[in-house]
C-alpha cells in the first residue's frame, strides 16, 4: 500500500481526492472549502490593528486554521514517508523553454536556482519570493477567494462570480507566463 | 463569505476541529503525490504544454457538482443534523482586479495558498517568506480595502 502510495499520483487520483473535499467539509460541519481565508484569520488574530475587515470573531473559524495546518502536515507526511526518488514530471516542451529562459534547476518541485534562501537578496529572487508572494495575499483576498474557494467551491456550487474570478486567474496567469515571466526570469 | 456559515459551532470544543485537520492531511498528500505542487506544472499549465493540471482541477469541480447537486437534491444534512447552506456570492469588481492580480501571481510563484502550506511542510523552508509576504498583502487589502474598487 505504501509502495503503491509513493508512486507519483495520477491527475484523476488528485482530482478525485480534491472533489470529495467539498462535500466531505459540508457534511462534517457545513464548512466551506476555501484556503487563502485562514491568511484572513492569521490576520485576525495576530494584527487585527483595528482594521474592520479583521475586526470579526476569527474563533468562530478555527476550523480553517486546523485545515490548512493539516495540509502543511500532508506536506510532511508525503515527502518524509511516501516520496520516491522519480524525478519529476514535467512536458519537455515546458522545460526546454524554461532552461532557454535561464532557469537552471529542472529537476525539483520547485527551481532552487530561483527559490532559494540565497536568491532572495538577488532582485530576482525577491520578485518571486517576496513580491509574488504579496501579489497572490492581496489578489486572493481582493477576489474574495482562491483556486479553492472559487475554481473548486465555488463552480461546484455553480456560483457566476466564481466563474469571473476563475477566468481572472488565468489571464493572469497566461499574460505573466507568456509575456512578462521570461523577463523576470532573465534578471 | 467567512462569516455566514458558522452559528453553532461556538460551544464545540477545539478539539472536535481536529477532523478538519485529518481533511486537510489527505488533502496536502495529494497535492504533493500529484505535484500540484511543483512549480513547474504550474508553468505547464499555462503554457498549454500538459493536460495535468487541467485534469486536477477539471475532475475536482465535476465531482464536486455533482456531490452539491446531490446534497441539494436529496437534503443530505450535516453530521450533527444541520441544513447545509452554501451562501450565494454576490459579484463585485474585486473579483477582476484581485483576480488578475493573483493570476499574476500564481504563475510567479507557481504557488496559490494550498500549496504553499504542503511547500512549508515538505521543507522548502524559504517558502516561509513567500506565505509572509502573502500575510501581509491579505492585511494591506484589509488596510485599503474600503478605498479598492469593489
Amino acid at each position: 500500500m505504501i509502495e503503491l502510495l509513493s508512486q507519483p499520483w495520477p491527475w484523476w487520483a488528485a482530482g478525485i481526492i480534491i472533489g470529495l473535499t467539498v462535500p466531505t467539509l459540508l457534511i462534517l460541519g457545513n464548512k466551506l472549502f476555501g484556503i487563502s481565508s485562514s491568511i484572513r484569520h492569521l490576520c485576525a488574530m495576530c494584527v487585527p490593528a483595528k482594521i474592520p475587515f479583521f475586526n470579526y470573531d476569527w474563533k468562530k473559524e478555527i476550523w480553517n486554521i486546523f485545515f490548512v495546518v493539516g495540509v502543511l502536515l500532508g506536506g510532511y507526511i508525503a515527502s518524509e514517508f511516501l516520496s520516491t526518488d522519480a524525478p519529476i514530471q514535467i512536458a519537455e516542451n515546458t522545460k526546454t523553454q524554461l532552461r532557454d529562459a535561464g532557469v537552471v534547476d529542472v529537476t525539483n518541485l520547485l527551481p532552487e536556482d530561483i527559490f532559494s534562501w540565497k536568491s532572495l537578496l538577488s532582485l530576482r529572487g525577491f520578485i518571486f519570493i517576496v513580491l509574488g508572494g504579496f501579489m497572490v495575499g492581496f489578489g486572493t483576498r481582493w477576489a474574495g477567494g482562491c483556486t479553492s474557494g472559487h475554481a473548486i467551491m465555488g463552480l461546484s456550487s455553480l456560483q457566476l462570480p466564481s466563474l469571473i474570478a476563475t477566468l481572472m486567474f488565468m489571464v493572469g496567469g497566461f499574460i505573466m507566463t507568456w509575456l512578462i515571466l521570461p523577463y523576470l526570469i532573465a534578471l | 463569505m467567512t462569516e455566514k456559515n458558522q452559528n453553532t459551532e461556538k460551544k464545540t470544543p477545539l478539539w472536535h476541529n481536529l477532523k478538519y485537520m485529518i481533511v486537510g492531511i489527505v488533502f496536502g498528500v495529494a497535492f504533493v503525490k500529484a505535484e500540484i505542487i511543483s512549480w513547474f506544472r504550474i508553468q505547464e499549465m499555462f503554457r498549454l504544454d500538459s493536460f495535468h493540471m487541467y485534469g486536477v482541477i477539471g475532475t475536482g469541480v465535476v465531482l464536486g457538482m455533482i456531490f452539491v447537486q446531490f446534497i441539494k437534491r436529496f437534503n443530505i444534512k450535516t453530521l450533527s443534523g444541520e441544513e447545509i447552506v452554501i451562501p450565494k456570492k454576490e459579484f463585485h469588481k474585486g473579483q477582476i482586479y484581485g483576480g488578475l492580480i493573483f493570476g499574476l501571481g500564481w504563475a510567479i510563484t507557481g504557488a496559490c495558498p494550498g500549496p504553499l502550506f504542503a511547500q512549508i511542510g515538505m521543507g522548502y523552508s524559504v517558502i516561509i517568506i513567500t506565505f509572509l509576504s502573502a500575510t501581509v498583502g491579505v492585511w494591506v487589502y484589509g488596510y485599503f480595502k474600503d478605498k479598492l474598487p469593489h
